[in-house]
């Protein structure tokens, strides 16, 4: 038989036949290894799943025009700079001046789908536009009109020109499918597709603003940001900062808080390592003794001791990234309301480093079990 | 030259004089029992030939080596190539079978050899026990692993100390047996014993008292069978 297996074979037999001592330590670094699991796999997931929450706070980042106006086309070479997966809405708008019953109020034609992603505040009573002719009225314009839902409207548009207004057919029919509710100054705008919008002003859409909402960090969204102001000429991209700094802030305090508990737990698990293989030294100091007796030196001690620890390390690091999983997974799916995704990389991760507290842990209890004297044995105690 | 030979020895610890100039040789082959009252310095003197402590004057020759001039870890590479131990309280590891215990003995010294040490157990008698735990076994059981364990290594010297104070007379006469066969086969025994039974099947008996040896006597009629009363 080799060294190694019978190195093996002691250290085995020392973990399974004194399960009541070993269950204890092994127990200490589960547990640890399950928080520090759970807390990473938590750690890498709350941007997304904040950045998900944050969504609901409305864009992010807005597409102005460099110069005049830009169109669709610079939208789409914009978004070719974004991660399709990260991109959560994309809202443009363009404004126009229109009158109802002769008094003026602004009308904006967008793409409702992505109005709706962008803006997931917005509350509307009745239903958003799915098709032309249908319009959305703030609240404020339903008012001043006494517009319902299922009312008819009609809708003049207003040329800045002599030369435009005789180009045009400037009336449009609607009805009204739903009335907006933000308690802010979208209120007093009415909605439209940009097709409907085309129809009425009789031109080309050009597009004044378009809202994006991103799920990504604040410093990827400068980087899009500058990206695309660089290379796509007619968009000026900013950034909605309001938004974005409560978010990195939100996001960095959560994610120190995650941290320091990480690094507290780690400690405590190493602390906790350490007195139990202190006392297992210490109820183990006449085998340490036997063991020099029979010669064994002080490196061979230190293996078979570091040995146990390791292998301990080893099981409680596998069974408590499992563990920890489960345990993110309950967190997220109570506080987040969504499921995560479980992190291969984490599974190796978390064994090494539940293999290096318990490693650090075992340090010096070891030390001490290498100043036991091998007379000891034969003091008939 | 004698394997074991004890030049003037002494272990003082501060005002304690545990050996007071002790001189002493033991031939290779030989069966030596020593006895002696509590106190009267048997345990100091086997630390000192088992290489676990050193004199504070004098020499301790083994085999043509002073284990005076050795260093630590010299010293237990002696106790590991040339001393097999056998303890009163036999000192079994409890989470290793009978098997694995004489094994951890060939791990230390050399290579494990499972084949051997079942051999070492039939030859102690256990070899149906192999697999048990100490916990499963008897004293006098115990105490023929602990010899088993002693012997697997052919060391130069079995040193015992108190190997039969635990034991009833059944088992007390099956070690004694034991140690018999061991002698024959040529090995050098040392036992330190309180019980005159066990120190009169020995060939020769040195007695300590307050550090000193007191007397020694050689037994004419050496047999190496115990006579119980």
């Amino acid at each position: 038989m080799k060294k190694r297996k019978m190195y093996f074979r002691m250290i085995t037999a020392s973990l399974m036949r004194r399960r009541s001592r070993m269950l204890v330590a092994l127990l200490a670094i589960m547990i640890g290894a399950t928080i520090l699991s759970g807390l990473v796999t938590i750690y890498y997931d709350v941007p997304r799943q904040m950045g998900a929450q944050f969504r609901s706070y409305g864009a992010n980042m807005i597409f102005m025009a460099a110069e005049e106006d830009f169109t669709e086309q610079d939208v789409e070479q914009g978004l070719s700079y974004i991660h399709a997966e990260e991109l959560v809405g994309v809202a443009p708008y363009r404004y126009e001046s229109v009158r109802i019953h002769e008094r003026s109020i602004m009308a904006a034609g967008t793409d409702m789908e992505g109005a709706k992603k962008s803006s997931p505040f917005w509350s509307v009573s009745g239903e958003w536009p799915s098709q032309s002719g249908e319009l959305m009225v703030g609240a404020g314009v339903a008012e001043t009109f006494r517009l319902r839902v299922g009312d008819k409207v009609t809708v003049t548009y207003t040329p800045e020109t002599e030369q435009e207004e005789a180009a045009l057919d400037d009336t449009l029919d609607f009805t009204v499918t739903g009335i907006l509710d933000t308690g802010g100054s979208e209120e007093e705008y009415i909605y439209m597709s940009l097709e409907d919008m085309e129809e009425l002003t009789g031109q080309d859409t050009v597009l004044d603003i378009c809202e994006l909402s991103i799920s990504t960090d604040s410093d990827s969204l400068s980087d899009y940001a500058a990206q695309i102001s660089e290379h796509v000429p007619g968009i000026n991209a900013r950034l909605v900062k309001r938004v974005t700094q409560s978010e990195t802030t939100v996001l960095g305090k959560l994610q120190a808080l995650v941290l320091l508990v990480t690094i507290v737990v780690l400690a405590l698990t190493m602390i906790c390592v350490a007195t139990t293989m202190t006392a297992v030294v210490a109820e183990r100091r006449k085998e340490i003794g036997l063991r020099k007796a029979l010669g064994a030196s002080n490196g061979s001690i230190i293996m078979e001791f570091m040995g146990e620890g390791l292998m301990l390390g080893g099981i409680g690091g596998l069974l408590g990234s499992v563990l920890g999983f489960v345990f993110a997974q309950a967190v997220s799916v109570s506080v987040f309301n969504s499921s995560i995704s479980f992190r291969v990389l984490l599974l190796p991760v978390t064994v090494i480093v539940s293999v290096i507290v318990t490693g650090v842990a075992c340090l010096l209890p070891i030390r001490s079990a290498t100043n036991v004297d091998p007379a000891l044995v034969l003091k008939g105690e | 030259m004698s394997l074991l030979e004890l030049k003037n020895v002494s272990k003082i610890y501060g005002e304690l004089h545990a050996l007071d100039h002790v001189s002493l040789n033991v031939e290779k082959g030989e069966w030596v029992a020593i006895m002696g009252p509590s106190g009267s310095g048997k345990s100091t003197m086997m630390n000192i030939i088992g290489c676990m402590d050193k004199p504070t004057e004098g020499e301790v020759l083994l085999d043509g080596m002073d284990l005076a001039k050795e260093s630590a870890k010299s010293l237990t590479t002696i106790r590991r190539d040339k001393i097999g131990l056998i303890f009163q309280q036999f000192h079994l590891v409890s989470y290793l079978t009978a098997l694995e215990n004489v094994m951890v003995a060939q791990y230390y010294h050399s290579i494990p050899d499972e084949k051997e040490a079942m051999e070492a157990l039939e030859r102690v008698g256990l070899a149906d026990r192999a697999k048990h735990l100490p916990s499963q076994l008897s004293g006098g059981e115990q105490q023929r692993v602990c010899v088993a364990r002693a012997l697997i290594n052919y060391p130069e010297i079995i040193l015992a100390d108190e190997p039969t104070g635990n034991l009833d007379e059944a088992n007390e006469e099956i070690v004694v047996e034991l140690f018999r066969k061991l002698h024959e086969e040529g090995t050098t025994l040392i036992v330190v014993t309180h019980d005159p039974e066990v120190a009169e099947v020995a060939q020769r008996t040195l007695v300590l008292r307050n550090g000193r040896l007191d007397h020694e006597t050689i037994n004419e009629n050496f047999t190496g069978h115990i006579k119980l009363n």
